[in-house]
């Protein structure tokens, strides 16, 4: 209920932010264009669409993300509202967790949003609506929320610009780590690939909630995969939030 | 000296008041207070507070005084939890300050009040009482009468960032006061204001005691803020250097009397006491010794001057406060 109110306060706040309607903006230009781009293009005209249209959520997704997230925490400190707000019996756990679902609230209207515009352009090519794009969202959303929680983990010690380049190079890590998993499968067994594969487990994989190719291309997604990567995805949000908690109580308020 | 005091008034205490003692905790408990910060590119290591020890009884309004930079909001920050201290306890009305619920009885206006410049008043103090849970019905009812209370009935509506200084204090001791506080911490706030505006801050102060609040607050200005102190602590340079009721630190001592007299030339009074200033035929005598004033005044009669005004100067918070600040 604490939670809850920072929470409601946080997307307020957020809700204000012109960079937020900046991206908004582009990203429905970049799913307007898929459609001009299929038009000029010969060949499967709606995958171009598809794939155009997810992409551009989920990188202007991640971008409104780590924008908005690493100032949120950043600008309670620099602006001192949060004397005001700590000194209620509140735990500093509570206004993380209250930050961090601000934010999420905020970020799923936004993908709400981009995906109405995708779904309107993808039902005017194909006057049919098709239920695998609503999974291909709805795990670039957990992405986004993963994203979200690694930034205000930045940002609950470092300024935005700082921040924002750490979350940005841990969203592209985690979208290029499932090289390594290549890699190991090519390597022996020996201290080697110990280290290798040590260095996968911790490092993230953001490749788990791109079903991306799976939608665009028709092809079957293996039951298997969905319940994995949705715990992958919330055991890792959960590991980064109770890691910015820790971080975040040993702070000192000067 | 000071935990002596203490043993005696328990001793005295003793008996069946023994247990009201205890049911009546100090509303703030402060001791050996210390803390360190590290600041700079090559950090160095600075002591802001050095053992700070006091305590604020309940129902008192306490007056935290010392000039700028002698680390009282750095105690306000460490008691809100908001610093983590390197040695010392504080308790709230017994609760250690590390406990959430600790803050539960307590309002807070900080120093120079920063809230959300989006939010309308209104808006912020629902924001509060959501923070403390009130129900709907409970929470409007309660916004409307502090609007009331702090005279912003009018602005309620416009965003804080269109407010003035003042406003900006008032709003914020609004928001203070969203939980009923039993122990309400201001940080300075007569800092920034003119003299119609700390006169009603101070009215506010004392109708608060008389709510039977307990009030503590900072401040680095003495001018008009006796009156309304029960007790004193004067911190210098993170320690505290005097602390206790204010007749206790005041002496009724007259320190020097001044007299203003007209039609006699400065040095008439030479060997009496000493010419301050001389305007048109006007002239401000200090007399140092008491036993002096007398002989001034008859010179006067002989001489045929007139006398314009005579006032002895008795010491004053503000001389302690200059007195033990030069001193360290
Ligand atoms: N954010 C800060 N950065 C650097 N020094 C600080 C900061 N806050 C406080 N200090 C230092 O701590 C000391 C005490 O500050 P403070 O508690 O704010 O004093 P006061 O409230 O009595 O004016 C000052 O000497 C100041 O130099
Ligand atoms: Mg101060």
């Amino acid at each position: 209920m604490r939670i809850g109110a920072i929470a409601g306060i946080t997307f307020k706040e957020a809700k204000r932010d012109r960079v937020l309607y900046l991206l908004f903006f582009f990203a429905a230009l970049g799913i307007l264009a898929s459609r001009v781009l299929a038009i000029l293009t010969v060949g499967d005209r709606l995958k171009i669409i598809k794939d155009v249209g997810l992409a551009s959520i989920a990188v202007f997704g991640v971008l409104m993300a780590i924008l908005i997230g690493t100032g949120l925490v950043y600008k309670e400190i620099d602006k001192k509202t949060i004397f005001t707000l700590l000194a209620k019996p509140i735990r500093r756990a509570e206004f993380i967790l209250g930050k961090f679902l601000g934010l999420v609230l905020t970020l799923f209207v936004m993908t709400a949003a981009m995906t109405a515009i995708f779904l309107a352009i993808v039902f005017a090519h194909t006057l049919e609506v098709e239920g695998a794009l609503l999974v291909a969202v709805a795990y670039i959303f957990l992405e986004l929320v993963l994203v979200t929680a690694v930034a205000v983990l930045f940002s609950s010690f470092s300024t935005p610009i700082l921040s924002s380049l750490f979350a940005l190079a841990f969203y592209l890590i985690g979208h290029l780590s499932w090289g390594l998993k290549l890699i190991l499968a090519k390597m022996a067994p020996g201290p080697g690939r110990a280290l290798v594969r040590a260095l996968y487990t911790v490092l993230p994989d953001l490749e788990n909630f791109n079903f991306k190719t799976e939608v665009v291309h028709g092809l079957p997604i293996p039951p298997g995969i969905y319940l994995p990567s949705l715990l992958y995805g919330l055991c890792y949000t959960a590991f980064i939030l109770g890691l910015a908690i820790l971080i975040f109580r040993r702070r000192d308020f000067i | 000296m000071r935990i002596r005091a203490r043993e005696i008034t328990f001793a005295v205490d003793f008996g069946p008041a023994f247990l009201k003692i205890e049911a009546m905790a100090d509303a703030i408990r402060i001791r050996d207070l210390r803390k360190d910060f590290r600041l700079g590119f090559v950090p160095r290591t600075h002591k802001i507070l050095k053992g700070i020890t006091f305590s604020v009884r309940e129902g008192e309004i306490f007056g935290y005084l010392g000039p700028n930079g002698a680390g009282k909001t750095t105690t306000i920050k460490c008691l809100l939890d908001l610093i983590r201290p390197d040695a010392g306890t504080i308790e709230i009305f017994g609760l250690s300050h590390f406990a959430p619920r600790s803050r539960e009885p307590l309002g807070f206006l900080p120093e120079n009040p920063y809230f959300y410049d989006y939010l309308t008043a209104r808006e912020f103090l629902a924001f509060t009482a959501d923070l403390f849970g009130l129900g709907r019905t409970e929470r409007d009812g309660r916004i409307a009468r502090l609007l009331a209370l702090v005279g912003l009935e009018r602005a309620a509506d416009l965003p804080l960032r269109k407010y003035s200084r003042g406003m900006l204090q008032r709003a914020g001791l609004a928001q203070s006061l969203v939980n009923d506080p039993k122990l309400v911490i201001l940080d300075e706030p007569l800092g920034g204001l003119d003299p119609l505006g700390r006169k009603e801050i101070r009215d506010i102060i004392v109708r608060f005691k008389e709510e039977g609040r307990t009030v503590f607050f900072t401040s680095h200005i003495l001018q008009d803020i006796e009156m309304i102190c029960d007790r004193v602590a004067i911190i210098v340079g993170g320690r505290i250097v005097k602390e206790g009721a204010l007749r206790d630190l005041v002496s009724e001592r007259v320190l020097f009397t001044e007299a203003v007299v007209a039609g006699l030339p400065p040095e008439a009074f030479a060997g009496i006491g000493e010419s301050v200033s001389a305007q048109g035929d006007r002239v401000l005598i200090r007399i140092l010794d008491e036993a002096k004033v007398d002989e001034a005044l008859d010179l006067v009669l002989r001489r045929r001057g007139r006398l314009l005004s005579l006032s002895p100067r008795t010491e004053t918070l503000e001389d302690i406060f200059v007195e033990t600040v030069t001193r360290t």
